[in-house]
């Protein structure tokens, strides 16, 4: 059996006497869809932060395809194949939408050092930048600044930017947050069209979204993990459903509740 | 939908780098025509203005200090008040081998200053730039107070207080001597030493690593998610842009022939720091019409007024952060935006009626 893609054993993260994220066992296979899941300050984006390298786990261990990278830091994380979008965009405001999709290959490829050619000059980074845009249809506003677009497009800047990493591993935090809902398609539309291979961990608190998307589910409730199965599972699951969905709620099958 | 990459057919590799979006990037670094105006117009005054050499050579030092402060703030975005830390180090790297009789030749003077002032930049920064913002500011400030302090303590080898006078600068090429009276050689001097260091500024802006700085600016923590040494680059960045302030200060005292503490003043860093405002930070270009404007208001207007000039200064500040936040070059910018496009229109269809 091979190893998986990515892996935490005993992970955890206290501030002060707050455990904010406590001893999770995860795996993420080569592949995976799997969707984090859980109310606000359940620890999913801390969760994240410690997969990423931002912060620093208390106790337990991170591993990338069998490699301990809990003392790695968070770009050279990147390096390896990690990448990530965040909950709230973090774009090159000021620059056009194509030179922020450049910014992110250029450095993947090695070129980000280089002092003493024009950056004009690496038409391989621009030309995938530039069919990066046309999978993800943005290439018509890639004149734009950023700032310019309506939010919608500005999420899938920051997935188109992730992308261009060419991650193993990809997280996304709420891709569609702040999305509004005539628009959200387009970006659950790019996330299907990733490549197969990539594992995929989103964070999302639209149960379409996450009952659509993924094949296995994580609950989190108080820093740990509640839950996990796959997602039919979790729907069916009424503790799940007492902590989580029957807050938010998702439609079909609800009435048994009453039983 | 997939977002692999398929083996991409020629025509449509062709078809993307012609994108309008990807075409002001393959030609973002080409030289435009205006780009020739300051160097002509430099040289022009030459001619024009003989009796200004020595105000022309103090100007362009200014241009080369303010273009050194660019590429940190305006680039990298590093905010800085103590960029006359650099300025004072390279001053004094030429003014103490020159007192001392140690080393006078100019140029090798200039890339001595350019080390001293990038051995300070390197140190400083690699822990200054763990901060940000205001700390950052302050603790820039803090490093060109010690310096300061430290040279006028040191005064048995930095003349303290009173400073080095009259340094002994040999000749450039050991044929052009520097003349305090005329100028002339002064100017031209410095003159080649900022087209030297104004081009090498240039190929670094326009360069994946300069690419990667703006990105630093815009958005530091999109930066480390995308595996960038954040850190790394601005102390680079940072370094290079001490030496090329270190050369400018070294300009400063060999063209004076003399160093004393106020290379190390507040007041100076300050100034090339309006200078850079006024005239729009992150241009290359900026640190140019800044400067111009700067020493222009501080010469002619300090001799109408010799006590308020800086009120008009202050005024002129004022209107900017107002109503001009991309300096006088921003405000060109987008007025060529607004009224260009009609006026190259109307001249387009005024020769094709024609």
């Amino acid at each position: 059996m091979t190893e998986p893609r990515l892996e935490t054993r005993a992970l955890g993260r206290s501030f002060g006497a707050l455990k904010a994220v406590q001893n999770i066992d995860f795996k993420l296979e080569a592949g995976a869809r799997h969707a984090l899941i859980g109310p606000n300050g359940a620890g999913k984006t801390t969760f994240i932060n410690l997969l990423t390298g931002v912060l620093p786990p208390t106790t337990g261990s991170v591993l990338l395809a069998g490699r301990d990278i809990t003392a790695t830091a968070q770009a050279e994380r990147v390096k390896l194949g990690i990448a990530r979008t965040f909950q709230i965009n973090r774009l090159f405001r000021g620059l056009s939408v194509l030179e922020n999709v450049c910014i992110a290959v250029a450095e993947r490829v090695g070129a980000a050092p280089a002092m003493f050619y024009p950056a004009g000059r690496r038409a391989d980074v621009i030309e995938e930048s530039m069919r990066l845009l046309e999978t993800l249809k943005l290439a018509d506003v890639a004149r734009r600044r950023v700032s310019e677009l309506p939010y919608g497009r500005q999420r899938l800047v920051e997935l188109a930017i992730t992308i261009g990493l060419k991650p193993a591993v990809l997280l996304l935090d709420e891709p569609a947050a702040g999305v509004p809902s005539a628009e959200s398609h387009i970006i659950l539309d790019a996330i299907e069209g990733l490549p197969k291979d990539i594992a995929v961990l989103i964070i999302e608190h639209d149960m379409d979204v996450v009952f659509r998307f993924a094949k296995r589910v994580t609950v989190m409730v108080g820093g740990a993990v509640f839950a996990e199965g796959a997602p039919k599972e979790i729907e069916a699951n009424p503790q799940v459903r007492a902590v989580y969905l029957g807050q938010a709620g998702h439609g079909a099958g609800r009435q048994a509740d009453h039983a | 939908m997939t977002i692999t990459a398929s083996p991409a057919e020629p025509a449509a590799i062709v078809a993307r780098l012609d994108h309008p979006a990807a075409r002001v990037l393959t030609r973002r670094h080409r030289w435009r025509w205006w780009e020739a105006l300051p160097w002509a117009a430099a040289i022009g005054c030459y001619f024009a203005f003989p009796d200004y050499l020595g105000f022309g050579a103090e100007l362009l030092i200014a241009i080369l200090f303010a273009l050194s402060l660019d590429l940190a703030l305006g680039y990298a975005g590093i905010i800085t008040l103590g960029h006359a830390a650099f300025f004072g180090a390279g001053a004094y790297a030429v003014g103490m081998l020159a007192f001392y009789g140690i080393w006078t030749e100019p140029i090798t003077s200039l890339l001595l200053a350019a080390m001293a002032a990038a051995v300070v930049g390197l140190l400083s920064g690699l822990v200054l730039l763990r901060t940000r913002g205001l700390t950052l500011l302050m603790l820039t400030i803090c490093t060109m107070a010690l310096l300061q302090e430290s040279a006028n303590m040191a005064h048995d080898y930095t003349g303290g207080f009173d400073g080095l006078p009259s340094l002994p600068i040999a000749p450039v090429f050991g044929v052009f001597e520097f003349n305090p009276l005329y100028a002339n050689t002064q100017y031209v001097y410095a003159l080649a030493v900022l087209a030297v260091c104004f081009l090498f500024v240039r190929t670094l802006v326009y360069s994946p690593f300069g690419q990667s700085l703006t990105g630093i600016r815009e958005n530091l923590l999109r930066m480390h998610a995308i595996g960038s040494p954040v850190r790394s680059r601005l102390v680079i960045c940072y370094t290079i842009s001490a030496a090329i302030a270190g050369i400018a200060g070294g300009l400063w005292a060999q063209t004076n022939a003399y160093v004393n503490l106020s290379a190390f003043d507040l007041d100076r860093a300050a100034g090339v720091l309006i200078i850079l405002i006024l005239g729009g930070y992150g241009r290359l270009y900026g640190a140019f019409v800044g400067a111009i404007v700067y020493l222009a208001l501080e010469h002619f207007l300090a001799r109408i007024y010799p006590t308020a000039w800086q009120l008009g200064l202050g005024l002129l500040l004022v209107l900017i952060a107002l109503f001009a936040r991309n300096g006088i070059l921003g405000l060109g910018e987008a007025l060529w935006r607004r009224y260009g496009a009609t006026l190259s229109g109307r001249y387009r269809a005024g020769r094709a009626a024609s």
